[in-house]
């Protein structure tokens, strides 16, 4: 893992010493709130509808143990017992007080974490495939590039007030695992024919009230060229991107306006002349960066038995571990979505108890994943069903990985200020309706995510089965989408027809599975049968 | 019989707390909001000077029988809590808490 050197601890540092004064100028009364609300959301430190909550930003997705641990104190000493993990991989704290955030980031920088460009029309965290560095698919570990990528965005001068946020996801395999075509711009590692690496770029993708897939504007740009086509690619946005209207800013927009053709034009016009330049970053800054994610210690020669005599702990490797590129290893998904439970939600003593489990079984790596799991990635098979008996015992070992119950949700109007609807009672009715196992099994791969408003923080454009939520005249009402997708064969859902109410969208969602249990053919999946046979049989038993 | 009222609420600058105005001061319960007219704008405008409160507003509510209730949805979840986590709203030893918000 990337370790800090003096410099990435020195501006960390400081960035707490100035926010602590920043707060106590604000509690003095020497600040208004028209002047510290800018300067505190830059801390990732917003106002929502219970309390202050604090989104901390987890570098591509990728923990520690010291890390981990770190994070499950804060919710115990800061917060009320527990954290949030978000789809952007972070982790978000609901009840935060706003004299205690300079401490909560001080302790934070201590394990070289922070809140640094978690909000803002900035370069977000980026996020990245969290199987990286295990996954045996991946023509190289993906991190290296988004650690590069991270240094180059903190603080970037030119792009700090873009014209809206910007979200950046990279993989390196051909299984997008980062719904990286719904990004601002996504970053997909490849190899030529030559065997050199590089990167495809895709931009102007994103969800919210206008989704759109990113197309491919460039098919291969050198690694070593990929912060100047990046600085160029944000330049071109920064300097066109629509700044008179907030619905329209975003790099989507500006893509689909001018169209892919004019932007790439534009871009490669502007990286061009950005390699005169020589902004670059040297390559043995890469080599440096790279060195700290080589090999973090994986055994050779290790067997890949499994005693799979105790039919829980089989259900839950078949359901919960994939494989590893080193034999002997797996990588292992926990799943924070126990039926009648809130998606995403840990509480510290669960966070703690993973750091432990990466500490002793994990080379000291987690990483949190998109959907709101947390993955060991390098676990020893020897090691598996140990681990399983320490997650079952804290409530952790659900057997549900990409099943109907392994949701998606925004936290919605129970926490968010800018919610329409609830989200998670609807998440936490839907694992009630579908708890048995063998049924859930039995649908096989659905992916079911819910948003509580247009801002589609809850991806529900990218579900097999996407649920929006809105405000009908004071009324909670749910919207039902179907055949969404977010990995290599990327589509957006289409809205059944007029909305529910909460128990309304689970019938109709039962109606939907039983449409696909009765239609399906051989092995497909839910959305192979849907793109198969079309919205019509399931508008139909769903309307009658 | 309820009345349809208006009501100021914010959050406690330091804590965040959800609060209401009282009249007086500031309740973290919403049953003891008071309605306010044309003052509001200068109860706020004051308020906010003493750089206590924050993100101070007026909302609709109904007012019946010693009981406030804010008109929208958003605001009956802010007056609880998460209808999600009773155990950490404001009665959380009442299972019947949560009964008016939805």
């Amino acid at each position: 893992m990337y370790q800090y050197d003096q410099h990435d601890q020195a501006m960390v540092d400081a960035r707490v010493a100035e926010f602590r004064g920043q707060v106590a100028r604000r509690l003095s009364g020497e600040l208004t709130e028209d002047q510290f609300k800018p300067l505190r959301l830059k801390n990732g430190l917003y106002l929502q509808l219970h309390a202050y909550m604090l989104r901390v930003a987890v570098p591509y997705g990728t923990l520690n143990s010291a890390q981990m641990r770190v994070l499950g104190d804060i919710a115990d000493k800061y917060d009320r017992g527990y954290g949030h993990f978000t789809t952007r991989q972070n982790i978000q704290y609901n009840w935060i007080k706003l004299a205690d955030a300079p401490d909560i980031l001080a302790d934070l920088a201590k394990v070289q974490l922070h809140a640094i460009q978690t909000s803002g029309n900035c370069i977000r965290n980026t996020t990245a495939d969290h199987f990286a560095g295990a996954a045996a698919d991946e023509v190289a570990d993906p991190r290296p590039y988004a650690e590069l990528l991270r240094q180059w965005s903190t603080f970037h001068p030119e792009f700090d007030y873009l014209p809206r946020k910007f979200k950046v996801a990279i993989i390196a395999s051909e299984t997008d695992r980062a719904a990286m075509r719904l990004h601002d711009i996504g970053i997909q590692i490849v190899k030529n024919e030559a065997g050199e690496i590089g990167c495809k770029f895709f931009a102007g993708g994103g969800m919210g009230r206008t989704p759109m897939i990113a197309p491919c504007i460039a098919e291969f740009v050198p690694a070593l060229q990929m912060i100047s086509f990046l600085e160029a690619a944000l330049r071109v946005y920064n300097r066109h991107g629509r700044r008179d209207n907030k619905y329209k800013a975003r790099i989507k927009i500006l893509v689909h306006e001018i169209g892919v053709a004019e932007y790439s034009r534009q871009v490669q016009e502007e990286f061009a002349h950005i390699l005169t330049l020589g902004l670059e970053p040297p390559p043995a800054e890469l080599d440096r960066i790279k060195a700290m994610f080589a090999d973090p210690g994986l055994e050779t020669g290790l067997s890949d038995d499994l005693d799979r005599s105790d039919p829980d702990f089989a259900l839950w490797v078949d359901q919960n571990v994939h494989a590893h590129k080193q034999p002997g290893y797996a990588i292992v998904t926990i799943s924070l979505k126990p039926t009648g439970g809130i998606p995403g939600d840990a509480t510290a003593d669960q966070i703690r108890l993973m750091a432990d489990l990466a500490r002793d079984h994990s080379l000291d790596e987690l990483r949190v994943s998109h959907a709101q799991n947390i993955v060991l990635p390098h676990v020893k098979k020897a090691d598996l069903y140990r681990v399983w008996q320490a997650l079952d015992a804290a409530g952790l070992a659900t057997p549900n990985l990409d099943l109907i119950t392994d949701i998606i949700a925004c936290p919605g109007l129970d926490y968010c200020a800018l919610a329409n609807a609830r989200s998670i009672p609807l998440a936490q009715k839907i694992t009630e309706r579908f708890a048995d196992v063998g049924r859930q099994r039995e649908l096989g791969e659905l992916k079911l995510k819910i948003s509580g408003c247009i801002n589609a923080c809850g991806h529900h454009h990218a579900g097999h089965i996407g649920i929006l939520g809105v405000d009908r005249k004071g009324v909670e009402n749910y919207q039902l989408l179907l055949g969404g997708a977010e990995s290599a064969d990327t589509s957006l859902g289409t809205i059944t027809g007029p909305g529910f109410s909460e128990d309304g969208v689970v019938d109709a969602i039962e109606k939907v599975t039983d449409v696909y249990l009765a239609r399906r053919e051989g092995a497909e999946r839910f959305l192979d049968t849907y793109r198969r046979i079309g919205m019509v049989p399931f508008k139909e038993a769903i309307y009658g | 019989m309820s009345a349809k009222i208006k009501i100021i609420t914010g959050n406690d600058l330091r804590t965040g707390d959800v609060i209401w105005w009282t009249g007086e001061g500031w309740s973290r319960h919403v049953d003891n909001a008071v309605a306010v007219d044309h003052d509001a704008d200068a109860i706020i405008a004051r308020e906010n000077a003493r750089q206590v409160v924050t993100d101070t507003h007026v909302i609709d509510a109904f007012a019946a029988d010693g009981t406030v209730r804010p008109a929208h949805i958003k605001d009956r979840i802010r007056a609880l809590g998460p209808t999600v986590r009773l155990d950490l709203s404001l009665k959380p030893a009442d299972p019947q808490a949560g009964n008016w918000v939805i």
